[in-house]
């Protein structure tokens, strides 16, 4: 036992060595926020766990049985100097975090567009946003480029210090959209719109995940963010218009198409689903997202100036009939 | 005829399945061969399966919650295997259709047939005890509540063996559990399963109210009550306001899958986000009416293994109600990533954060408790400094969840698995765990063996921090909970610590079983240090249930107990035990009944056959249960009076027990 109790505090360390830890080394600003509001609570509140998990040990030793030497009140049960305090700390250390609570619930508010202050931060104080529209899918994520006219399965490609506004959907269960390194997840939910702005600083390939259950298929259910400089991303773009590279798909996104790319993989309960190959759209039907919404809302979609849209002219609902495959495979 | 069922249903494929089944059938047949052998059957429906008395029902509580302990950590233990295995391309040995199974089944057990099982063994057995009650306000209504919560845990592990268990979690989300993309009985399983135990919990927490609230001794004021009781007050309003939320939530995603309503379905005007905001203002509270009778245990081991009064009772009960109130406003928590507001994320917030100033209050109390006290550190006392310890930790990332700002990038994580583990184990699981023991001896007139507590304890408190430290850390790193397999190197490193961990705390379980066992050796051979002759077994208990002979009599006191104050039986110990006064009086008690058992058999059929579709049995049963209720709504006999010779002839013998071990210090 003892043998293992010296060994123990060296573990972390060891551990540590040569690993990122994806949350407390973010790549942008929201991340950073996000990193700044756990450390700053962790030390809050280190003041206090410190001191009680020291006091319990030494009091439990101190008065001890055994120890007939240390004084014993044996009716003693009430000081107003003590409640004072044992009320007091907590309350005054709370109404500090509840200040800070306030202010970055604000600040960081997932809806909020990233703000100038962070762009002249990172060295980009003109950056224009990038609009990206993510769906979320049976274990796959569809992102929409509605400026740029392409669209990508499970990569998500992005220019660094740019701000990323993201819509997101769901065209199957909820599920929450998560690129750790970058920062604060949402919900995709189909039938509802959810909005994300984050920003990447440092260019580099980032996890990305759904972080919500989704199904047999959800352990599956990654991208890869791949942040990388202005130049590149806009060649990259150019690739992916041209449609030959290896992840090319034979057709751009439609309502047509959407559906096939759409649909989940085979479910058997001996293995996992596969997961969804990476793919390039070469081009995308502008409204897609809006369909995709629509759908489950008697085709009707809220627009931006807050105008109700009929989106009835295309017909998406095959996804959803009740022949679909189900999760289960049953 | 039988509905969806059909021998498909059966699976009799998957190796792991068939070998759980045989180990089950084997040890099912030895203990109904036992019983048969040595002609039990009469002494077992006549004594225990038909009992009204809330220390037997509390028995019974005990054993249902200790089994499903251990169904529900074989679960943990599967989940961590697999995790340490399916790395890099290794698909592990659990495919997602079962492994999503088992993480729904262990949270599904852990809580509504574990802790809420033992939490109820707990109320039974004390809080009639500490009141000076001799029984429950309605004790056939007792019964059926366990029967209700025994059905409800056979019902989900028949789920093992006949079709499929839930695959969505154990609050079952929609809309993945949702008919379109769930069409199996798991989800089926999992809403009958929480219903009909909901039932029971819903009963109990009625009943232990009215009893608190009536049934107190004559002149206990109400801030005499002792501290666990006070919990269980709190506990049963947050049960009465809570858990009919829980039965809505469920009815309505039963109307969804069944008669194809669309309350949380994708389309047709459903909303997932309706069901989390039912769910979790239920799930929030829940947590707490856990934690709060854990506390109340802790502040009655504090005090009695401390040789002094809890530190600040007043300050105790206010702190409970504190967090009885900002424990039902704090709901949103669980899901700040849902595209709410600024303004309601920080409402939530920093309610959220306010918990942790009763909590923090009731933390120095207990540690004030011990200050300048004369601390034995016997088995439940060890479990409370690890407590102390592990909840304070776990508090302190609770808090760090509370701040949206921080909580976008734990949500969902390893990191909050290893939260709520955090606070579950080290600060409901320790107090129920301390509670058995310290409240052992009472029930049984035996003490359990210290050393195996104590070896129980350590492996626990080692297991704990292997386990979990290391989910944290991939919290950290960006792991979600749930998943399959990975191919993160960073990750796997930390799996297979936190697989070690959880044989630790297998070797923990373990102690606890050779704990029982050679308890039940001691108890056969009447081991003499074993023995609790003097019913004050721990030598300084400070509340009522310590004056009694234990084991105690079915009628609990001979004579209701004079409150002297707060701590009554301290109280007269310290005045020398002063003799009873006044003649004994025949003791009005209800008779045992067999309406809890039946009632059970009729709610295990229409679950298992909603389940199934078996639309006859359902309507069967219905009617099975509304007869039985009438019936015994017709029954005028249902009472007895304990005769004065009985109650005397225990006095004299308990008598001579107290003379016996006076003379013997």
């Amino acid at each position: 036992m003892k043998r293992l109790w010296r060994f123990l505090p060296a573990l972390p360390a060891l551990m540590l060595s040569g690993c990122t830890v994806d949350l407390l080394q973010p790549r942008g600003p929201i991340g950073e926020g996000n990193r700044d509001m756990m450390v700053l609570e962790f030390a809050v509140m280190m003041c206090v766990v410190v001191p009680v998990c020291i006091a319990t040990l030494v009091f439990a030793w101190k008065y001890r049985a055994s120890n007939t030497k240390a004084e014993y009140l044996r009716n003693w049960s009430h000081s107003n100097k003590i409640e004072v305090f044992i009320w007091g700390v907590p309350v005054a250390i709370i109404i500090f975090l509840s200040v800070v609570n306030y202010w970055s619930t604000h600040y960081y508010d997932p809806y909020k567009p990233i703000s100038q202050e962070m762009l002249d931060k990172a060295g980009a104080p003109n950056a224009k946003p990038l609009h990206v529209e993510v769906v979320s899918l049976d274990w796959k994520w569809l992102f929409i480029y509605p400026d740029l006219g392409i669209a990508t399965i499970n990569e998500l490609d992005v220019p660094t210090k740019t701000p990323l506004d993201f819509r997101i959907t769901s065209d199957s269960v909820m599920t929450s959209f998560f690129i750790p390194q970058l920062g604060s997840q949402i919900y995709s939910m189909a039938g509802m719109e959810t909005q994300l702005h984050l920003m990447a600083n440092v260019p580099g390939n980032y996890q990305g995940e759904a972080a919500q259950y989704t199904g047999p298929g959800f352990s599956d259910m990654r991208f890869r963010t791949i942040a990388m400089p202005d130049e590149q991303f806009q060649a990259w773009v150019q690739n992916v218009r041209a449609g030959d590279n290896a992840f090319a798909a034979k057709e751009g996104l439609n309502a047509q198409t959407y559906p096939q790319y759409a649909a989940p993989p085979a479910v058997s309960h001996e293995e996992a689903p596969k997961p969804a190959p990476v793919t390039y759209f070469s081009s995308v039907q502008s409204d897609l997202f809006e369909n995709i919404v629509a759908k489950y809302n008697n085709g009707k979609v809220r627009a931006e100036d807050g105008k109700v849209m009929d989106m009835n002219s295309m017909d998406m609902h095959s996804s959803t009939d009740a022949a679909a495959p189900s999760h289960t495979g049953m | 005829m039988l509905g969806k069922l059909t021998l498909s249903a059966i699976p009799y494929d998957v190796p792991i399945l068939v070998g759980t089944f045989i180990g089950v059938a084997v040890i099912g047949i030895a203990v109904l061969a036992a019983v048969t052998y040595f002609k039990k059957w009469g002494y077992l429906w006549r004594e225990w399966l038909t009992t009204v008395d809330h220390k037997k029902l509390a028995v019974m509580y005990i054993i249902l919650g200790l089994v499903m302990l251990v169904r529900g950590f074989a679960d943990a233990v599967m989940m961590r295997t697999q995790l340490a295995l399916a790395y890099a391309g290794n698909p592990g040995y659990l495919p997602p259709h079962h492994y999503d199974q088992v993480f729904s089944a262990h949270g599904t057990i852990m809580i509504f047939f574990m802790a809420m099982v033992i939490m109820q063994a707990l109320f039974n057995f004390v809080v009639p005890l500490q009141i000076g009650a001799r029984d429950v306000a309605f004790p056939l209504i007792n019964s059926i509540s366990f029967y209700m919560t025994l059905v409800s845990a056979i019902l989900i592990n028949i789920s093992l063996f006949i079709g499929e268990f839930s695959n969505v979690g154990w609050l079952g989300y929609p809309p993945v559990s949702e008919l379109q993309f769930n069409p199996g009985v798991g989800v089926d399983y999992y809403i009958w399963s929480v219903q009909i135990s909901g039932i029971g919990t819903l009963l109990t927490g009625m009943n232990f109210l009215t009893t608190i609230v009536k049934l107190r001794a004559p002149g206990m004021k109400w801030m005499q009550i002792p501290v666990f009781t006070w919990t269980t007050f709190f506990s049963c309003i947050m049960i009465l306001t809570t858990f009919p939320v829980l039965t809505v939530s469920m009815a309505l995603l039963a109307l969804d899958r069944y008669l194809g309503m669309h309350f949380f379905t994708n389309d047709g005007g459903g909303s997932v986000m309706l069901y989390l905001n039912l769910i979790w203002s239920w799930g929030h509270p829940e947590v707490y009416i856990l934690i709060l009778p854990a506390f109340g245990v802790f502040s009655e081991i504090a005090a009695t293994f401390s040789g002094k009064p809890l530190f600040g009772y007043a300050s105790m009960v206010f702190a409970t109600g504190v967090i009885t109130i900002l424990g039902s406003i704090v709901w949103v928590h669980h899901f700040f990533t849902m595209g709410a507001g600024a303004d309601v994320n920080t409402f939530f917030g920093i309610m959220t954060m306010f918990i942790a100033v009763p909590t923090g209050v009731k933390i120095f109390n207990w540690l004030f408790t011990m200050y300048k006290g004369r601390v034995r550190f016997e088995g439940p006392m060890n479990w409370i400094v690890g407590f102390m310890i592990t909840f304070s930790i776990g508090g302190m990332t609770g808090v760090m969840m509370a701040m949206p700002a921080a909580d976008w990038v734990i949500h969902n994580s390893l990191f909050l698995v290893a939260h709520f583990h955090n606070v579950i184990i080290g600060g409901v699981f320790f107090g129920y765990v301390a509670g058995i023991s310290y409240w052992f001896p009472k029930a049984f007139g035996f003490k359990l063996r210290d050393v195996w507590g104590k070896w129980a304890f350590r492996f626990w408190f080692v297991g704990f921090y292997l386990s979990f430290i290391p989910l944290y850390a991939v919290g950290l790193e960006g792991m979600t909970r749930r998943m399959n397999h990975y191919d993160n190197p960073n990750w796997h490193p930390w799996l297979l610590v936190a697989c070690v961990g959880v044989f630790v705390l297998a070797a923990g379980v373990c102690c606890q079983v050779i704990q029982f066992v050679f308890g039940a050796i001691d108890a056969v051979t009447k081991k003499p240090d074993a023995l609790d002759l003097t019913g004050d077994n721990w030598g300084s208990g400070r509340t009522l249930e310590w004056s009694i002979p234990s084991p105690v009599p079915h009628y609990n006191f001979a004579r209701l107990p004079v409150i002297r104050g707060l701590d009554t039986f301290h109280i007269e110990k310290e005045l020398g035990r002063p003799a009873p006064v006044g003649e004994l009086e025949p003791i009005h008690m209800p008779k045992y009944s067999a309406v809890g058992p039946i009632l059970g058999v009729f709610a295990l059929v229409i679950g298992f056959a909603l389940v199934w579709h078996i639309w006859w049995a359902v309507i069967v049963a219905l009617l099975g249960a509304f007869v039985t209720v009438v019936h015994r709504s017709a029954n005028l006999d249902v009472d007895f009076y304990v005769p004065v010779e009985e109650i005397r002839a225990d006095e004299e013998a308990f008598a001579q027990r107290l003379a016996a071990a006076k003379a013997a210090e």
